[in-house]
């Protein structure tokens, strides 16, 4: 799997607040075109290691390197004009615009206003949101607001994708749904996953990231995670 | 609110306005016409808080600071020039310059909306309190005496070219027009184009502009400074029409009125704001003229009914309930149910940090 | 020697002055993240309080240090029980609605009491001569009950029942509401007190700047200055914030005139929320109260 050249690579990455040390001396690294996930118990750190690597947080010690660019404590624009895509964990969408709007803005950055329409409409086919197309993003369902999102994160063409909680509050068929597209999605992109759902994990993931108390507990295939009694002890323990 | 709104409204809009303005000088009178153009003067004031706080989000508090600044900009330069072309010109660019210095401060040192608008209203009261203390002869610009409390003379606007031909008072109420219509005009295709655009999804959303990778402080102070461009033309114009500038355009009640034009016309429109000028402005003067009821009380009265009652302005309003009450039934039902989901959603997150 | 004393003793009243005007604001800032626009009209209900009752007879120091906070207190608890209360959460609405009041209490005081000043009332206390140099008793007076009212402001937060649970509410809102605490109630106890110290305030300064229905905006631009330059922090904001604005403003001014030293306080008042955003407090002493 580790295969092709480094794309994002934290090392000694710390964020303290205060005296909580929620991501300390963590050593990271993501291969061309892996999808990993991140892992972990609810404060494991893995929320903060994630808004340390899109410029949400400034972490406290460490350094991230996005493709060369040593990316730590610079503004989120910055580091989302390197080519990164972002979903963070609340849904962040134009509530008082169309989702074709929400689109058309991710698309425009990148393209000239005719490229940026056929992408808007590529990506609305792509993502199946023909029927919503001119809904404001504000009065639509809770699922269909994260595909609206994702549709904003794929119309930017980005070669690296951060998820974070991408399957939060969805039903079980949006939930699959969305694993399909988290796939397909890694077809041109590098992306890291954050996630809590063990069934959505296994849908999409080869390579798993487990957070511990702020520190990379162990990193493997999901199935030898789950098997791992370390594992179990610290996660898997908490969710019988 | 979405943005693919009819770019054609606004255009008829327009040519209503330009057929009454041709009209305007046969049916009403002489003094009605020169009281008009300050009024339009007041309306391209409203029209540029319309688009900073109204698009952009910006919660503008001292938009009077930019208004006052053009108008004595104009009044000072038009003296020394002896002409109103270049002077205009100069009230615009200062307006914009001194907006373009001050929105860097607040938005690259990301200060809070609520920080902004206690900083520009507070920028606008200190240039009131400072220019009132400018009445001794020391305090000249080139030939303009600044005048302090009693303000100073704001000479006519004349032809371009020929400083000593003074425009009659109906051909500064067209040009005053003139500048309105097409104010009002550009605002409409500036929120159409890309930069309006991202101005509105940032008052939107952000967090979620930023990660798109959009510089939102550079689109806040873009639209800021237009804004501010626009307002100190409408100083200009307010200016002419009184014939005089004074210390009251940087006035806290000259601040608060801006805000209640807008409030009271919405937020999101810009012909709302236009109207709730005009109107006001006719309701204070009536006011004004009798003694039982005061105008700080209606204005007080009107602001918090208005932000209680009727939030989102008179035109999004009525445009609302032209949408039809059934569909809205059904979209706040919904609107409901996702609440519910969402702060679920929301919650299982928080539990999770 | 005897300048330089008088010259200290200006700047430390015109600091004084600064924290006794924006106290009252930074009190309902800081607990409530609500700016009161209405500041600038409580302190002028403070002032109208005492004239009123000094021409009815009552004695002037009951009036200023008594009447005119429990007035102004009074009416601060009415008015966020019928108009603040219902817009919790929502800043900019409350900020409007706040100047919505504040031209309704202009409106209502100039059709009572007229547009013009009422009456004045000299200040108390006579003269203080340094050397060749006098100053007024009542300024020393004002810097005395600045500090006292500060050190009451501590001893409330720290010593009382209702200051912890102000503190509490004002570290975390949710989290004292799940324990019980009835923000509610405290939000209306704070409100009534931050408009009772400035009713004081504005009592205290009547006999200086005698009073108007517009005399709010005298003050209120230096009292935003001071708080959001202060940050959240009520004591530790507006003392630093009146500290560096008072002392950059009277230094300045004492050597160009009031003019620039007005100037210097707005753009050091900028340059500082450039580099600090969330005021000098929410950089430096940020655990403190």
């Amino acid at each position: 799997m580790k295969r092709g050249e480094v794309v994002v690579e934290a090392r000694g990455l710390s964020m303290h607040f205060g005296g909580v040390r929620a991501v300390d001396q963590v050593d990271f690294s993501l291969w061309e075109n892996e999808l990993r996930c991140l892992i972990g118990p609810n404060g494991a750190g893995k929320s903060t290691f994630f808004k340390c690597l899109t410029g949400q947080l400034t972490p406290t010690m460490g350094d991230v390197v996005i493709r060369d660019v040593h990316v730590a404590g610079r503004e989120s624009h910055e580091i989302a004009a390197l080519g990164v895509g972002v979903k963070t964990q609340v849904p962040n969408v134009f509530d008082g615009l169309s989702a074709e709007e929400n689109i058309w803005i991710a698309a425009r950055r990148w393209h000239a206003a005719k490229r940026a329409k056929t992408l808007t409409a590529e990506t609305i086919e792509r993502l199946q949101l023909g029927d919503i197309r001119s809904d404001l993003v504000g009065a639509l369902a809770h699922g269909q607001r994260q595909w609206v999102e994702l549709g904003m994160v794929v119309a930017a063409e980005p070669w690296l994708v951060l998820l974070d909680e991408p399957a939060a509050g969805m039903t079980h068929e949006e939930t699959a749904r969305t694993a399909e597209l988290i796939q397909e999605i890694n077809q041109t992109a590098a992306m890291i996953v954050v996630e809590h759902d063990m069934q959505f994990i296994r849908m999409i993931s080869r390579q798993v990231t487990l957070f511990h108390e702020g520190r990379i507990l162990m990193e493997d295939t999901m199935d030898a995670i789950s098997s791992d009694p370390r594992a179990r002890e610290v996660y898997l323990g908490h969710r019988a | 609110m979405k943005i693919a709104q009819d770019f054609r409204g606004s255009v008829i809009v327009a040519i209503l306005a330009a057929l009454f303005t041709l009209i305007a000088p046969s049916i009403l009178e002489f003094f009605t016409i020169i009281t008009l153009t300050q009024v339009i003067g007041l309306a391209i004031l409203a029209l540029s808080l319309a688009l900073v706080w109204g698009y952009g989000g910006i919660l503008c508090f001292g938009q009077t600071a930019f208004f006052g600044l053009g108008a004595y900009a104009y009044a000072v330069a038009a003296t020394n020039i002896g002409g109103s072309t270049g002077a205009i010109l100069i009230a615009i660019l200062v307006a914009a310059a001194f907006a373009a210095i001050l929105g860097y401060f607040v938005f690259y040192g990301r200060v809070s909306d609520v920080y902004l608008a206690v900083i520009t209203l507070t920028v606008a009261l200190i240039l009131y309190s400072l220019i009132r203390r400018t009445s001794g002869p020391e305090y000249k610009i080139g030939n303009a005496l600044l005048g302090g409390f009693n303000g100073t003379g704001a000479p006519p606007i004349n032809s371009p070219g020929d400083g000593a031909a003074m425009l009659f008072p109906e051909h500064t109420f067209y040009v005053a027009m003139a500048a309105l219509i097409l104010v009002y005009l550009l605002c409409g295709w500036v929120v159409k184009t890309h930069f309006g655009r991202v101005c509105i999804a940032i008052r939107e959303n952000e967090t979620r502009a930023e990660l798109l990778a959009y510089d939102t402080r550079l689109y806040k102070l873009g639209i800021f400074t237009l804004g501010a461009a626009i307002a100190g033309l409408g100083g200009v114009f307010f200016c002419v029409g009184v014939s005089r500038v004074t210390p009251d355009v940087f006035s806290l009640s000259q601040s608060a009125l801006t805000i209640i034009w807008v409030i009271v016309g919405g937020r999101g429109t810009l012909i709302g704001p236009i109207l709730a000028t005009f109107a006001l402005y006719y309701l204070t003067s009536a006011l004004g003229a009798q003694q039982w009821l005061n105008t700080n009380l209606v204005l007080g009265v009107i602001l918090i009914g208005f932000v209680l009652l009727v939030p989102k302005g008179v035109i999004p309003s009525i445009t609302d309930w032209a949408d039809g009450r059934r569909e809205r039934r059904v979209s706040r039902s919904r609107e409901r149910r996702m609440r519910v989901r969402r702060s679920r959603a929301t919650a299982g997150t928080e539990a999770a940090e | 020697m005897d300048l330089v004393l008088s010259l200290i003793l200006q700047i430390i009243y015109g600091i004084a002055n600064l924290a006794l005007i924006s106290l009252g604001l930074a009190i309902i800032f800081g607990m409530m993240r609500v700016i009161n626009l209405a500041h600038g009209e409580f302190l002028m209900l403070g002032g109208y309080t005492v004239v009123v009752a000094t021409n009815n007879g009552v004695n002037l120091w009951v009036a200023m240090l008594i009447l005119a906070p429990l007035v102004v207190g009074v009416f601060g608890v009415i008015v966020e029980r019928l108009l603040i209360r219902w817009l919790y959460g929502r800043m900019v609405d409350t900020l409007l609605a706040t100047w919505g009041l504040s031209l309704l209490c202009i409106g209502l005081v100039t059709s009572i009491f007229g547009a013009s000043t009422t009456t004045t009332i000299s200040p108390p206390l006579g003269v203080v001569t340094i050397g060749e140099y006098t100053s007024s008793g009542y300024e020393l007076f004002l810097i005395g009950v600045t500090v006292a009212l500060l050190i009451a402001v501590y001893a409330t937060l720290k010593l009382t029942k209702l200051g912890l649970l102000a503190r509490g509410t004002m570290q975390n809102s949710d989290m004292a509401a799940a324990l019980g605490v009835s923000t509610s109630r405290i939000y209306m106890i704070t409100f009534g007190l931050g408009a009772a110290v400035s009713g004081l305030a504005g009592g205290l300064l009547a006999p200086i700047t005698g009073v108007l229905p517009t005399i709010g905006s005298v003050y209120i631009a230096k009292a935003f200055i001071t708080v959001i330059s202060g940050g959240m922090a009520i004591l530790a904001g507006t003392t630093t914030a009146s500290i560096l604005l008072g002392g950059v403003n009277g230094i300045v001014a004492f050597l160009t005139g009031p003019t620039i030293g007005e100037v210097a306080l707005l753009l050091l008042a900028i340059i500082l929320l450039r580099l600090m955003p969330r005021g000098i407090t929410g950089r430096f002493f940020k655990k403190s109260l």
